[in-house]
C-alpha cells in the first residue's frame, strides 16, 4: 500500500472519530441545550423542592424556557431558594407569575412550571417569585389522605 | 521438611523480587519511550504508519462490536423497562451505559486483543530475530525508531476508537429501538439530551479511554521488548499482554468510576 493511501486512511479514521464525537455531543448530550443565547436570572422560593435538581428544566405552557442553576436553603426564611436561568427571548412574565414544581409523567423527573399572571409589569433579572407551589411529597399526600379518611369515619 | 519450607520461602522471595524488577524495568522503559516520543515531531511519517496499523485496522472490529452491543442493549433494556411503561428511556439507558462504561472498556479489551497482541508479537519477533540489536549496531535507536511510534499510535488511537464505538452503538440502539421496536424517535433522542452531560459523561468516558489506551499500549510494547527471544517466550509474552492489559483495564475502570461518578 502506498504511503498516500495509508495517510488517507489515517485521515479518514481521525475525521470519523471527530464526527462520532460531534454526533455524541450534539444529539446525545445536553450540549445543544447550552444555548449560546443570553439568559436572565429569576429566583423562586419554595417550602419544599422535593426531587428538584440543578439543571432541571423550567417550562411555561409545556415549553422549555430555561433551567435551574442553583438550589440553596435559606436559613432565615426556612425556605429553599431556587435560581433559574431563563432565555431572554421569554422576558415577558408578569410579576404575579406563579411557579410550581411539577412532575413529568408518573415517576418522571421534576421541573418548574410557570403560570403567567395578569399584572402589566414584567419580571426583571434577579426578581423573586413569591407565588409558588411546592413539590408534592408522597408521604404528605398519604398523611392527608389518612387524616381525611379518619375525619369521615367520625 | 524444614528444608522444604525454606525452599518455599526462597521461592516466594525470588518471585516477588522478579516481579518488582519487571515493574522497575517497565517504568524505566516507559520513561525512555516518552522521551523517544519527542523525536517523532521531526518524523511524523513513522507515526502515521503505526496509526494505520494500530488504529485504522482495529476500526472494523470496533465498529461491528459497537453496533451489536448497542443493538443488544436496546433489546434488553426495552425488555426490562417495558414493564414499567418506561420504554422511552431505552435511549438514555443505552447512551449512558455506552458513554460511561461499555464504550471505553469494551474498546480497550478489543484493542488489547487486536492491536496489543500484534504489537507484542511484532516487537518480540524483531527482538528474537535480532533486528533491534542490529539497529543499535547501526546507531539507530530502536526506542525512537520502533517503540515510540507504536506507543504513541496506540495511545492516540484508543480515545478515537472508543468515541466511534459509542457513537456506532447509539446508532445501533436507534435502529433497534425505533425501527424494530417502534419507539418514538423523538423520545429516543430527547431523553439523553436531558440527561447526558457533555462534561460528566462524555469527557469522563474519553478520559477513561485515554488512560486505558496508555496502559494497554504500554503493557503491549513492554512485553514485546522484554520478552524471552524464543518462539515459546514470544507466545507467552503475547498471552501476557492480553491477560495483563485486560486485568489492568478492568481494575482501572473500577478505580476511575469510583473517582468520577461516586458521590
Amino acid at each position: 500500500m502506498t504511503s498516500r493511501k495509508i495517510e488517507m486512511m489515517v485521515g479518514l479514521f481521525v475525521v470519523a472519530a471527530m464526527a462520532a464525537f460531534f454526533m455524541l455531543a450534539m444529539s446525545v448530550s445536553n450540549m445543544s441545550s447550552y444555548s449560546g443565547g443570553e439568559n436572565y436570572e429569576l429566583i423562586a422560593r419554595f417550602d419544599n423542592v422535593g426531587g428538584l435538581k440543578v439543571r432541571s428544566p423550567v417550562s411555561a405552557a409545556g415549553v422549555k424556557i430555561g433551567r435551574i442553576t442553583d438550589i440553596q436553603y435559606n436559613s432565615d426564611t426556612y425556605e429553599a431558594e431556587v435560581s433559574m436561568e431563563i432565555d431572554v427571548k421569554y422576558d415577558k412574565f408578569p410579576v404575579d407569575t406563579a411557579a410550581s414544581i411539577l412532575t413529568s409523567g408518573l415517576l418522571g423527573e421534576q421541573y418548574v412550571g410557570f403560570e403567567p399572571g395578569a399584572e402589566d409589569e414584567y419580571l426583571k433579572a434577579g426578581d423573586v417569585i413569591d407565588l409558588t407551589q411546592s413539590a408534592l411529597v408522597l408521604e404528605q399526600i398519604i398523611g392527608q389522605f389518612l387524616y381525611s379518611k379518619a375525619d369521615d369515619e367520625e | 521438611m524444614f528444608n522444604g519450607r525454606l525452599d518455599l520461602l526462597q521461592h516466594i522471595g525470588a518471585n516477588t523480587l522478579q516481579r518488582f524488577r519487571r515493574l522497575g524495568r517497565g517504568s524505566l522503559f516507559l520513561f525512555d519511550v516518552v522521551v523517544g516520543c519527542a523525536s517523532l515531531i521531526s518524523r511524523p511519517g513513522l507515526l502515521i504508519k503505526q496509526l494505520y496499523s494500530v488504529g485504522v485496522q482495529t476500526l472494523l472490529i470496533i465498529v461491528v462490536a459497537g453496533l451489536f452491543v448497542g443493538m443488544v442493549m436496546a433489546l434488553q433494556s426495552y425488555y426490562a423497562l417495558v414493564d414499567f411503561g418506561a420504554e422511552d428511556s431505552v435511549g438514555v439507558m443505552v447512551a449512558l451505559s455506552l458513554l460511561r462504561e461499555l464504550g471505553p472498556v469494551i474498546t480497550a479489551l478489543l484493542f488489547a486483543g487486536r492491536a496489543g497482541s500484534a504489537l507484542t508479537a511484532e516487537i518480540g519477533l524483531m527482538k528474537a530475530t535480532e533486528q533491534l540489536s542490529g539497529m543499535e549496531m547501526m546507531a539507530v535507536n530502536p526506542m525512537k525508531r520502533i517503540i515510540a511510534p507504536r506507543f504513541l499510535a496506540g495511545f492516540l488511537s484508543m480515545p478515537l476508537l472508543a468515541t466511534i464505538f459509542s457513537a456506532v452503538g447509539v446508532m445501533g440502539a436507534y435502529v433497534v429501538a425505533v425501527e424494530f421496536l417502534g419507539l418514538d424517535s423523538g423520545a429516543f433522542w430527547s431523553q439523553p439530551q436531558n440527561k447526558v452531560d457533555l462534561y460528566l459523561d462524555i469527557y469522563n468516558g474519553i478520559i477513561k479511554s485515554v488512560v486505558f489506551g496508555f496502559v494497554a499500549t504500554w503493557i503491549a510494547v513492554f512485553e514485546g521488548y522484554d520478552c524471552v527471544p524464543t518462539s515459546e517466550g514470544l507466545g507467552q509474552a503475547t498471552t501476557r499482554t492480553v491477560v495483563h492489559s485486560s486485568l489492568a483495564i478492568l481494575f482501572l475502570d473500577f478505580v476511575l468510576t469510583a473517582l468520577m461518578f461516586a458521590k
